[in-house]
């Protein structure tokens, strides 16, 4: 086999070149380093932490544990991929900021894409329910509270 | 990347010395940490057969693709509840959701989640190279910690299960509930009608250890036509013969001691939810 590996990615429905890439690199460090996608972030490259969360086919996992090779033909959605527009945030965006969800930024990505599945999924969780779907996710800064917070919020407005 | 199981025996042909990539959970923890460079892969996750599960007669057949995902919700959830209360405390749901049962079982972690449960159930472990099906109790194939009797060339496809089986429970003790490795698990199934029990261990040892001697004890202590334990000293006794079956080591998660009190815990707690579910436990006073 050769050293080296070239294939096709489809990321927020854009399909990406990937060349010359080493066959072992994870689909984080495709996104980040060779896609221009650093929206997922880089932190534990061991699932622990949840901060490169993304969404293969309509899955959620951690990037860093995605052999990138082997997600040749699966839709993929990243954070970047959320947003309504370029500049516009999605309303679980808006409701980590306006909780106060947000304090050093570094774990919100991967929030905000598992909140995402989870409301996709289930529109009216319990607590418990949203606590189990981010117990992926660590944050260090804000003890969760008030990212709680925001759920919520997105919850009671979207039933609104 | 092949699509069918003869494709993966082509690929492996072609490559003999490839790694087999299911989930990627444990696989590409090594690889990012540069533990591993793997020069050829071969991922399964394409592969259709390994990805379905189907009913047979009263077993549950699983593909090994299944994911832990799949197993913790319905309608597997209902049909092998004692795996998935096991699949449930797998990782977080990132990790559930990529991990399969397959990878699991060939990771062959002592602390593997699934892995007390098959044990339990008495699970066969299909495995299949090009030329020959094997069918192999689970303890045939986890021989020791990270080591399975997996030949050259064999995958492992599909693991056979009963559906809907006696009483199941599966409990696990670490230092929080979400994404924690086990210091200690236990998963304990009651057959009723066969009038047995069966308590396996996980973390406790190099593979996952039957406490055989514990089971035998708790069975023949048991009212089984009324489905309650008469003696409730006879609880105490099936706790220590659990702790004396254990096997545990010292290491940064646990200290042995600690292993060896939660598994004969977990194992006694295990046992009176089966019976308290039947509304038959009889407690001393």
């Amino acid at each position: 086999m050769s050293e080296t590996i070239d294939y096709h990615l489809k990321v927020n429905g854009v399909v990406h070149e990937v060349v010359e890439a080493w066959l072992g690199e994870s689909l984080l460090y495709v996104l980040r380093e060779r896609l221009g996608l650093p929206g997922s972030k880089n932190a534990c490259i061991q699932g622990e932490c949840g901060s490169c969360t993304v969404l293969l086919d309509g899955r959620l996992v951690c990037s860093c544990l995605v052999l990138a090779a082997s997600a040749v033909g699966c839709d993929i959605v990243t954070v970047e991929g959320l947003s309504p527009r370029d500049d516009g945030l999605s309303d679980i965006q808006a409701a980590f900021l306006a909780e106060g969800g947000v304090q050093c930024g570094f774990c919100t990505p991967g929030f905000i894409v598992s909140v995402h599945d989870l409301l996709s999924r289930n529109p009216d969780p319990t607590e418990l329910e949203v606590r189990e779907a981010v117990s992926g996710n660590l944050c260090r800064c804000t003890g969760y509270g008030r990212i709680l917070a925001a759920v919520r919020s997105v919850q009671q407005a979207r039933q609104r | 990347m092949p699509a069918s199981l003869e494709e993966a025996f082509d690929a492996l042909e072609q490559h003999p010395d490839a790694q087999l990539l299911a989930g990627g959970t444990d696989f590409m923890v090594e690889v990012n940490y540069a533990h591993r460079r793997p020069t050829a892969i071969v991922c399964l996750g394409k592969v259709e057969e390994l990805r379905r599960w189907r009913r047979d007669g009263t077993d549950v057949v699983l593909g090994a693709g299944v994911t832990h995902s799949e197993i913790e919700t319905p309608p597997l959830c209902d049909l092998l509840p004692g795996l998935a209360q096991a699949a449930r405390t797998v990782g977080s749901p990132q990790i559930r959701n990529a991990g399969t049962l397959g990878g699991n079982i060939a990771t062959a972690s002592p602390a593997g989640d699934t892995l007390p449960v098959l044990s339990a159930l008495d699970a066969t472990v299909v495995v299949a190279s090009r030329h020959e099906r094997r069918n192999l109790r689970f303890d045939e194939l986890m021989v020791g910690p990270k080591r399975t009797s997996l030949r050259p060339g064999e995958i492992i496809v599909e693991v056979r299960l009963p559906a809907s089986f006696g009483s199941q429970e599966f409990l696990k003790v670490g230092t929080r509930n979400a994404m924690v490795i086990a210091v200690a698990s236990t998963a304990l199934v009651v057959d009723w009608e066969g009038r047995s029990v069966r308590c396996a261990l996980g973390s406790v040892g190099p593979v996952v250890i039957r406490a055989t001697q514990a089971e035998q004890f708790i069975a023949s202590k048991i009212n089984w036509p009324e489905r309650r334990l008469p003696d409730p000293g006879a609880l105490a006794e099936f706790t220590s013969l659990v702790r004396a079956a254990a096997r545990p080591i010292d290491d940064h998660r646990s200290t042995a001691d600690y292993r060896r009190h939660a598994a004969g815990i977990c194992a006694t707690r295990a046992l009176e939810r089966s019976f308290a579910d039947n509304h038959l436990v009889e407690r001393a006073s």
